[in-house]
């Protein structure tokens, strides 16, 4: 038993130097970063669901089943809908070019990619109204064929695609030129078309980082704020997202109301961090396992006898 | 199925004075294995590369079985490419990776299965069908490509450095076992390696590159007892160099004189390439004493002895003796030898090096 307790003692004491901080450094360190965490991070999160919730149960749930907040839901899902599948294939197509081929225009490429990122989403989405809006390029040609795209649903889905469209392809190109293309040109040499080879091994290869920058995209397309602001015209129950429909509530003092409103976004963030969580976990339990099984059939055959039968 | 290629020229880059090949020509015998040998930076693989269309050439031809294939796309070429990596499909069992190809050619179903099990075994792996790459060791990755390289009933057989990342002990029984496959086979192959004894002992027929272009080529022997320049010489087994100049049409070599190079004039600096296994330590018995080495350094490896000498002329060689024929001399570091060489190349010393 004593023995036991020194073996303990004398291994907490190499870690102890190997560290080289002193306890009460290290705990000070430890209280700054979680008084951080507290304060930035914990401490808003929990204010939207107290808030929220702060006359009931019943109040939070009839603000969340007002037409309008239930339109807005409706919207996010709609847009959300539509920009991810067509970040899917737009991030997949640059990707694959960007990663697989050299060509003239390359950087320029992957800087237009990164364009999204680095303007500001106010100007993304009046780049939209400048382009579509009723004294934009296309304005004139627009209202005469009756077609409403600003302050419309097909504005607030192009500036929500336009914001995302770096996190698919992004991840994709970072996961792809890590890779390599050796598997791609052996498929080459094995008679595979290049459809082939995207359908049955390009794709298989990414599809963590795939479900990534879905995930991400998802997220950033549920929340998007200020690209879909200047597009929408916040007209109630037609062009209203949920965060603008947070918005809104927020400046009638409807309290009740936003916070609820923006408790189902912070649960949206929430599952999508759980379900990233999921995607890491499956991803990393699966290589353990395979793992594990060639462990366990370790005294694997390395005797190399002829006695092989002739292709 | 010969595989041809005619002054082939490949450039990367914007760089236009050195080529990764520049005009290389050869031709790969059918059911012979061919080696292209060379160091680092030859252009051995890149012109592997361009025989699978994996690369396009700037200039030249490639043919197989007499069609022209330069414009050719990998997919229709039909050639079992084994890369250095493996470049295993990472997400497939052993088994999908070797029926991939014949699955791309819509092969009926229960032939696949046939023929997978078929090249298993071929392969020695009957029972890891169901493995994933990663739970093989290197040596059997390197087997699992080459049946799905074979899969596909190539014409020709590609390795890019196929032993290149295994470890000696692998490399050798793998060598083995390679020759016993492409008896069985009969397959062209066309094999890529750095590793001048793997050419030696695998290959009928050896294209040795330096700098993007062809040193030499033929077959090992020719190669080795008949090297064409000073290149192939050092390449090629390992040569002592020694130095000398051409004297009434003879060129000093230790205790030996040399007939001189064809059209070396008198006084012309030339190099002599010795093999460490052509050279033989003796007592001095009547020599000439300025001709006379000292026995530097003693080490055995296994039944062999390596003698390093110092020459009077001041270079230091290596003599590789069998260890009776040494024992039977008692001698030992310091005393003085005289060297005799049994076959000595002289090139005229090019003043590049």
């Amino acid at each position: 038993m004593s023995g036991i307790v020194t073996q303990r003692a004398g291994s907490a004491q190499r870690r102890e130097t190997q560290v080289g901080e002193s306890l009460l450094v290290r705990v000070l360190l430890i209280l700054l970063a979680l008084a951080f965490l507290g304060v930035f991070l914990v401490a808003p999160l929990a204010t939207v669901f107290v808030s929220a919730f702060s006359k009931g149960v019943g109040p939070y749930f009839a603000a969340l089943a007002q037409d309008d907040t239930v339109d807005a839901i409706w919207l996010t899902l709609l847009t959300a809908g539509i920009a991810v599948p067509l970040n899917v294939v737009f991030g997949i197509a640059a990707a694959w070019l960007i990663s697989k081929y050299d060509f003239w225009g390359k950087s320029l490429l992957i800087t237009v990619v990164d364009l999204p990122f680095s303007v500001s989403p106010v100007i993304s989405g009046l780049i939209f109204v400048l382009l579509f809006g009723a004294r934009g390029w296309f304005g004139p040609w627009l209202t005469e064929h009756d077609i409403k795209i600003i302050f419309a649903v097909p504005g607030i889905v192009m500036a929500t695609t336009f914001v995302t469209f770096p996190l698919v392809a992004r991840e994709l190109i970072a996961v792809m030129q890590a890779q390599g293309s050796d598997e791609e040109e052996a498929a080459l040499t094995l008679g595979a078309s290049g459809p082939q080879i995207l359908w049955r091994i390009t794709l298989p290869k990414v599809r963590w980082g795939l479900l990534y920058g879905v995930i991400l995209c998802n997220a950033r397309a549920m929340g998007e704020f200020g690209a879909v602001s200047v597009v929408s015209g916040h007209v109630r129950g037609l062009t209203n997202t949920l965060p603008l429909q947070v918005e809104i509530l927020y400046n009638e003092y409807n309290f009740v109301g936003a916070f609820a409103v923006a408790s189902l976004l912070s649960a949206l963030a929430l599952v999508t961090l759980c379900v990233k969580k999921i995607a890491e976990w499956a991803a990393s339990s699966r290589q353990a396992k395979r793992d594990a099984s060639s462990r366990a059939l370790a005294p694997v055959q390395n005797a190399v006898s002829l006695e092989g039968v002739v292709p | 199925m010969t595989v041809r290629v005619e002054n082939i020229v490949k450039r990367f880059g914007q760089s236009s004075e050195s080529a990764a090949v520049a005009d290389v020509s050869f031709e790969a015998q059918p059911k012979a294995i061919t080696t292209l040998l060379g160091p680092s930076g030859s252009g051995k693989s890149t012109l592997l590369r361009l025989i699978a269309g994996l690369e396009t050439p700037d200039q030249g031809r490639v043919f197989i079985d007499g069609k022209d294939v330069t414009t050719l796309s990998p997919q229709h070429r039909n050639v079992g490419f084994v890369f250095q990596s493996y470049a295993l499909f990472k997400h497939m069992t052993v088994a999908d990776n070797v029926a991939f190809g014949m699955k791309i050619r819509r092969l009926p179903k229960a032939q696949v299965h046939k023929r997978v099990a078929d090249l298993l075994a071929l392969v020695q792996l009957p029972e890891y069908g169901g493995r994933f790459p990663s739970q093989l060791s290197g040596g059997q990755r390197q087997r699992v490509a080459l049946a799905r390289a074979l899969a596909i009933e190539p014409q020709v057989l590609l390795l890019d450095e196929p032993f290149g990342a295994l470890d000696t002990q692998v490399r050798l029984e793998l060598r083995e076992w390679l020759i016993s496959l492409h008896e069985q086979t009969g397959i062209t192959t066309i094999l890529v390696t750095h590793d001048q004894e793997e050419a030696l002992e695998l290959s009928q027929h050896i294209v040795l590159l330096n700098q993007g272009r062809v040193a030499q080529a033929g077959s090992p022997h020719d190669l080795y007892d008949q090297p064409a320049d000073e290149f192939v010489a050092s390449f090629l087994g390992g040569a002592n160099v020694i130095k000398s100049r051409v004297s009434d049409g003879e060129a000093k070599v230790g205790t030996q004189s040399v007939p001189a190079p064809a059209g070396a004039r008198e006084g012309t600096p030339v190099q002599a390439f010795v093999r460490p296994h052509n050279m033989r330590v003796r007592r001095p018995n009547g020599d000439n004493p300025v001709d006379l080495g000292k026995i530097e350094r003693l080490t055995r490896v296994g039944g062999y002895v390596k003698v390093y000498v110092s020459l009077p002329s001041g270079e230091s060689v290596v003599v590789l003796m069998a260890k009776g024929d040494l024992d039977a001399l008692h001698v030992e570091p310091g005393d003085p030898v005289a060297v005799d060489m049994v076959d000595a190349k002289v090139f005229v010393q090019s003043y590049s090096i």
